[in-house]
């Protein structure tokens, strides 16, 4: 079984036969995988009907719930690792996500794309407009994603919130690394994955 | 060839298991020989690893799939969920379908024959609640060589005998599917179930329960409980749309006792003919069973601490206009279920039709228990 790239690098932080919960967990792919290779117990929390029933057809747990809605119904350390891919900039609190991830978690993995890219900064340099490219296909006032962020957006947020960064990978839209994007991410990279602790 | 669709198990016949050991209930009598009336869809396979449990509701019985007779003209009450390509695919599963004890439809109830008296029992019949309901339904299993079901599925009460399966016997079930339900009924439940029950004692014709031997039935009582049943298993969109504030004629009448809007035309003809058919200590029983259940009350109310012996993954389903089990009833299980760390799956389907959504075929609803199900594992 051949997973997404990035969920390839996350599945690599996962310890066996942890606790993973994942946040807007889609098809379910990354817990699928983590089951039948990792032993992991996990769970999935999901909104969109069709990515619901193709968990339940893999036979991943998931747990119907909007990311936007309080996670108070999860206790307190209650799983070794919080995941969310790609999500960070859909939710309305970032913050408070951020926050929930860590009480129910002991590390959170999160991946989100960099608002911060060179490209990102020419388009809106040049253009004057919000960018618009392949990989961010919305229009300003048509999109899910309503809180993007740069990389040092994000980590001063980590550093505000006493929240420890332990790794980051930099990476392209198809999750390469290059030698480039490590030095100057927040210039360079398209997409981060991030496993931070408290 | 018959004139049964291609996906209806066709035509069926019920079965009985009569039982004479004596059956302790948790009311502290017992009852000393008993018999259960069931259904058989698909076959049991060689290994028995195939075996599907389905729990009935309310007002429900064994007849869950199929005809009874080539002039039928309405199937068994969950047809939409069973037969072959369907969700609970009778190519893939053999399912089992009883009337509960203390029900009506063959079963023995308060309409028995009371042995040691060799009269009806009506008032007279013990209390029965949903851990009676599974420890015959184990028994049933046991007749049936079923060591472990495949699955325990069911709806509204039927949801909380799939419930008490999975905490009470955890190795004989591998997953429990509760849909619509609860682990315990709210005051407001109650409350409904109250007004029914008043409606039926009430009766002068109810004799105390024996109204059997006075040569009589509580209709009126048990109509008047069916309505306001019914009134609270739809949801006030439903109810809009079906009747709305149409009339029944053009002009208002101004009087009290005709029948003018057309909602009140419906619920009393299904009041009226409800009590035609069901048997008003059945019902009383039956929403008693309904107000009992509740595993945390012997664990200081602390659900999760009830659900620790369960072993079955389960997947919950609740429908968003059902409020007499609310949407909030099936999450405090699901979060249970998962603070307990068991595998659970919980699905909220968007749904007009209110607590009659569960037995009503919901494109999502369907498809969702179809995935769950053709996901079980079963020897060929």
């Amino acid at each position: 079984m051949t997973l997404r790239a990035d969920l390839q690098i996350i599945q690599n932080w996962i310890q066996p036969g942890s606790r993973v919960l994942d946040l807007g967990c889609g098809e379910g792919e990354l817990l699928h995988y983590l089951q039948d290779n990792r032993q992991v117990r996990g769970y999935g929390l999901e909104i969109d009907p069709d990515n619901i029933n193709a968990c339940i057809g893999k036979g991943v747990n998931v747990i119907e719930k909007d990311l936007d809605q309080d996670l108070d119904n999860f206790e307190d350390h209650s799983f070794d690792t919080v995941v969310m891919t790609q999500a960070l900039q859909a939710v309305h609190y970032p913050d408070r996500i951020l926050e929930d991830m860590l009480r129910i978690g002991r590390e959170a993995i999160l991946t989100f794309p960099n608002f911060g890219h060179w490209r990102c900064r020419l388009y809106l340099g040049t253009k004057g407009r919000m960018p618009v490219s392949e990989f961010m296909p919305y229009t300003w006032y048509n999109t899910p994603n309503i809180h993007f962020c740069t990389f040092k957006d994000f980590e001063k947020l980590c550093h505000e919130r006493s929240v420890r960064i332990l790794d980051r990978l930099v990476v392209d839209q198809t999750h390469r690394s290059s030698m480039l994007s490590a030095m100057w991410p927040n210039l360079l990279g398209e997409v981060a994955i991030y496993r931070v602790t408290r | 060839m018959s004139r049964f669709p291609a996906d209806s198990v066709g035509l069926v016949s019920p079965q009985r298991h009569i039982s004479t050991e004596p059956l302790a209930l948790a009311c502290g009598r017992s009852l000393p020989q008993y018999e259960l009336v069931y259904e058989t869809y698909g076959q049991l396979n060689a290994s028995r690893s195939n075996a599907v449990l389905i729990c009935h509701a309310l007002s429900g019985h064994h007849h869950a799939a199929g005809y009874h007779s080539e002039d039928d003209r309405k199937p068994g009450w969950w047809d939409a969920c069973i037969g072959p390509g369907k969700a609970i695919d009778t190519n893939r599963f053999f399912v089992v379908s009883l009337n509960n004890l203390g029900g009506c439809h063959g079963s023995t109830g308060p309409s028995s024959i009371d042995p040691e008296t060799g009269k009806t029992y009506g008032g007279r019949f013990p209390m029965i609640v949903v851990e009676d309901w599974v420890n015959s339904q184990a028994r049933l299993a046991d007749h049936l060589g079923v060591q472990c079901w495949a699955a325990v599925v069911g709806g509204s009460l039927g949801g909380m005998q799939a419930l008490q399966w999975a905490i009470h016997y955890p190795d004989r079930l591998r997953h429990c599917v509760a849909i619509a339900t609860a682990s315990k009924l709210s005051a407001q439940n109650i409350a409904f179930n109250e007004v029914a029950r008043q409606a039926i004692i009430t009766d002068p014709d109810f004799h105390g329960g024996d109204y059997a031997a006075f040569g009589v039935i509580p209709k009126r009582g048990l109509g008047l409980a069916r309505m306001v049943g019914h009134i609270t298993y739809l949801s006030d969109d439903a109810m809009g749309q079906k009747f709305g504030r149409e009339l029944r004629s053009e002009r208002l009448n101004y009087d009290i006792s005709s029948v003018e809007f057309q909602v009140e035309s419906y619920l009393r003809y299904q009041g009226q003919e409800f009590s035609e058919r069901f048997d008003a200590n059945t019902y009383l029983l039956m929403t008693k069973a309904l107000d009992y259940y509740d595993p945390a009350r012997a664990h200081g109310d602390d659900l999760a601490k009830a659900l620790a012996p369960v072993t079955a993954r389960s997947l919950v389903i609740s429908f968003s206009t059902d409020w007499r089990f609310a949407p909030a009833r099936s999450r405090e299980l699901a979060n249970a279920l998962l603070a307990a760390r068991k595998d659970v799956s919980y699905l909220e389907i968007d749904a007009a039709q209110g607590h009659d959504a569960f037995l009503l075929p919901i494109p999502r609803y369907i498809q969702a228990l179809s995935s769950y199900m053709n996901r079980i594992e079963v020897d060929a």
